[in-house]
């Protein structure tokens, strides 16, 4: 049986709800997920979404615009960047009158807290521009859009798994998808296809991301032979809790929390004299692991898995309480430690790809000079590039409402004057092959693979790289994709067999492995959070460029695009 | 540490009934429940069915019956649990929903009767390019029932919906409580068709299993007696009767 609608969005966070929203006014549309509704990831982000209201502080989008690009070191397609600062403002009230229960300031507006990077003034000092509900700004923005889909009417595909992209030529026709409550692939036809399946931070040991984050829209999009962008800029968070990674939000800094090492020093003040502990994620992240690495990590062995201090116990109870109740609740469940009274141990954690899909500022996929038609997608699977090399924190919840909103106008317009797609006969029989192959025989368990895949990136493609630990991660990842190919699954069953989901899952994070680990040994600079001990400086004239890459018979292929630099010129990168 | 898992399999479609099949696992005290499951999955069988996502107790994809309690398997340590070195840790699904396999269950009705509490902003024609004035009272007043994660661990929790399946349950009341107490909606009025009926908010005998078990310690048996209150004073207000309806079983 073929599915048919005028749009379909495969994921169901923060984009893919925006844009359904959107899409559905004009367009038949459904929403291909693979989680339930209010499961997605947009639910765990905690400290924010930045626009420059000016509530708090004075503001304006064009400081937010100019943080953006210096934060993401230059690597920001400058013009994108100004949309999204610009239409951050309008997209806050409006999830705020759709019911969004931002926190208040006494005066009863929007309350904003300080965030990393956010400055007044090009960089005068931190800024008031974070809008949050308490720390659980995500679950609220995801929970919101939920409210208005179901009120809306809304068609949902919960637990369908993406499997394949169809294309006629450059054109979209459809998807091919596995449901999980039955085991059957379908196929569904559709004008505009929109990805916002998220991140995929699953590729590395200590994540904050979930199990369900494995990148299964760009490695879908790249198998149909598109290239991806900027792959090597992985940001590392880097307040994740100590060996779990679960996110600690920056917010607890932008409250007045402090990183300590084992000295008891803030150590912030050697790396970034203004902004202190509030600046950009990626010298936060280096700051901590050079710390570590001179021996003044907390346990002093100088080893990658060890951790500094956060200390917010001189905020009070009342603060943490009542802006970090989420932060206070996990401290105390995986650590046993109350942040009124002590501080939280923490490392960085691989948290949020700038790179993915290649899109223009409507969503659209684009490759060089092809436009695909019909093609979208959004969130952080996308790369429009508004994080160029580094993301700032709270700009990923500003991307996926304002570029989900754009996306799924332009899908709205873009399925009136579309024709029929032309899909082919024999669509979905390859997966169904690829299914029954993976359960013909008893093979190999997937853990191993995923094991030491995770940790292969976790040490050699992380916060800090060189030519010899990247060689060699990218040599794991080759012998990995090799072992892959003995796992089976053991379940033989077709009802809710989530094994096959689980291995197909990791087949899409060692592809994304591969071309991360790849586009990043090739690029011979420093540049946001990709940071070379073997080339430790920026290099604008031969790497102020995009990366776009792809896996064609085992190989990945490098092509590059430049950036779009029309407003300001790069300069060095200071805080 | 060692411990063993001994988990409630059933396959609808091939098994007669339950059936327990125990694994050993080596974990770490301070892991989660949900580790221990994943190592099973991972590296001893792939068959055994489970939902994860997020894994730190915001997405609300794996609440099950863990020693006979309802809890969130990423939420709840290895430790919580046992005591010693070779301790059985039992799993089981949620009551109150079909079995889909092992520990999954159909959610379909839950969310059936959480989308019929209108969980949405009911406002009158509000501000458009600026926000709604809210004062951080008025915010505090329904803060609790925002922390909802739809996880379901109330519904399985509930002792009415053991006598009476038609009884809207506690989450879905929360979802609605969510709104009634937001300064911004229209309240109470909009959602009376579902609340004010006779498996609405009236069947809640108060049995407190719901906030008991509730892994965002929301106090859910508070907000359905506040919402009760909400209704009566609504009544009174137009000189109707505040009798509360019979029970719908």
């Amino acid at each position: 049986m073929i599915h048919e609608f005028d749009a379909v969005i495969v994921g169901a966070g923060g984009a893919g709800l925006y844009a359904a929203l959107e899409a559905s006014k004009t367009a038949k549309t459904a929403v291909v997920s693979k989680l339930y509704p209010t499961r997605s990831h947009t639910g765990a982000a905690q400290g924010g979404i930045g626009a420059a209201l000016g509530n708090v502080d004075e503001d304006n989008p064009e400081w937010h615009a100019f943080d953006t690009i210096k934060g993401g070191d230059y690597l920001v397609d400058q013009q994108a960047a100004k949309i999204l600062a610009e239409e951050a403002v309008q997209a806050v009230y409006d999830l705020e009158n759709r019911g969004l229960p931002f926190s208040r300031t006494p005066e009863g507006r929007i309350d904003q807290r300080r965030f990393g990077g956010h400055t007044r003034n090009f960089g005068e000092a931190p800024v008031h521009r974070s809008c949050y509900a308490a720390d659980r700004t995500g679950n609220m923005i995801l929970q919101t859009l939920y409210q208005q889909c179901i009120k809306n009417q809304v068609h949902f595909f919960d637990e369908f798994q993406v499997l394949e992209l169809l294309l006629d030529g450059t054109r979209v026709a459809g998807l091919v998808v596995f449901e999980l409550a039955t085991g059957e692939v379908k196929v569904f036809k559709a004008k505009a296809v929109l990805f916002a399946t998220g991140g995929f931070g699953r590729m590395y040991r200590i994540t904050s991301n979930a199990h369900a984050n494995t990148g299964d829209g760009p490695a879908v999009v790249m198998r149909a032979g598109i290239p991806l962008e900027d792959m090597e800029f992985f940001q590392f968070h880097p307040t994740g809790i100590k060996d779990m990674g679960i996110l600690i939000t920056e917010g607890v800094r932008g409250e007045g929390g402090i990183l300590l090492n084992r000295d008891g020093e803030r150590f912030m003040e050697h790396y970034a004299p203004t902004l202190l502990d509030l600046a950009p994620r990626d010298m936060v992240s280096r700051a901590i692991m050079t710390e570590i690495q001179e021996g003044r990590g907390m346990r002093g062995d100088r080893r990658i898995d060890d951790y500094v201090m956060l200390d917010a116990s001189h905020l009070g109870r009342e603060v943490v309480e009542r802006k970090i109740p989420d932060i206070a609740d996990f401290c105390k469940t995986y650590l046993a430690v109350d942040p009124a009274e002590k501080p939280m141990p923490v490392q960085p954690t691989a948290h949020y790809a700038m790179g993915g899909i290649p899109t223009d500022v409507d969503g659209r996929v684009t490759a060089a000079e092809t436009v695909y038609e019909g093609l979208y997608a959004a969130g952080e699977c996308a790369c429009v590039s508004v994080h160029g090399a580094n993301r700032l924190g709270t700009n990923s919840l500003v991307d996926l409402v304002v570029f989900g909103r754009r996306a799924g106008r332009h899908i709205a317009e873009y399925v009136t004057g579309a024709r029929q797609p032309r899909v082919p006969s024999d669509a979905g029989e390859q997966m169904r092959s690829r299914i029954a192959e993976l359960k013909r025989q008893d093979g190999a368990h997937p853990g191993p693979v995923y094991d030491r895949m995770q940790s292969t990136m976790m040490e050699n493609v992380g916060v800090y790289r060189d030519h010899d630990r990247m060689t060699r991660g990218l040599a794991d990842i080759r012998g990995l994709r090799e072992t892959f190919k003995e796992v089976r699954v053991q379940d033989k069953q077709s009802r809710f067999n989530t094994e096959v989901l689980g291995i197909l899952e990791l087949e899409n994070l060692l592809d994304l492995s591969l071309i991360t680990a790849a586009s990043a040994l090739n690029r011979t600079e420093s540049r946001g959070a990709h940071s070379r001990v073997d080339y430790t400086e920026r290099d604008d004239d031969r790497w102020l460029k995009h990366t776009l890459a792809r896996i064609e018979d085992g190989e990945v292929h490098i092509a590059y695009k430049p950036v779009d630099t029309s407003i300001w010129e790069p300069k060095p990168r200071t805080y | 540490m060692k411990v063993t898992l001994a988990v409630q399999r059933y396959n609808p479609e091939t098994d007669a009934q339950p059936y327990e099949q125990r694994f050993e696992v080596t974990v770490e005290p301070t892991d989660r429940v949900l580790d221990a499951l994943m190592e099973v999955y991972r590296n001893q069988d792939g068959s055994l069915s489970f939902r994860k996502s997020c894994a730190h107790g915001v997405c609300g994809s794996d609440a099950m019956l863990i020693n006979a309690n309802e809890k969130l398997a990423c939420k709840t340590l290895v430790q919580d649990v046992t005591e010693n070195d070779g301790d059985v840790i039992t799993l089981a699904p949620l009551r109150h929903m079909p079995v889909q396999r092992d520990l999954m269950v159909d959610q379909s009705e839950f969310f059936t009767k959480f989308r019929s509490a209108k969980p949405f902003l009911i406002a009158e024609s509000g501000p458009s390019e600026r926000e709604f004035i809210q004062s951080p009272e008025e915010r505090r007043l329904f803060d609790d029932a925002t922390k909802c994660i739809n996880c379901s661990a109330c519904y399985s929790a509930c002792p009415v919906l053991d006598k009476n399946p038609e009884f809207l349950g506690p989450a879905a009341i929360v979802a609605a409580a969510r709104f009634v107490f937001d300064s911004r909606d229209k309240g109470v009025e909009a959602r009376l068709d579902m609340l004010d009926t006779p498996n609405g908010v009236w069947p809640c005998e108060n049995h407190f299993e719901c906030t008991r078990v509730c892994p965002r310690d929301i106090k859910i048996t508070k907000l359905i007696n506040l919402t009760k209150r909400e209704i009566k004073r609504y009544r009174e207000a137009r000189g109707q009767s505040t009798a509360e309806p019979q029970d719908g079983n």
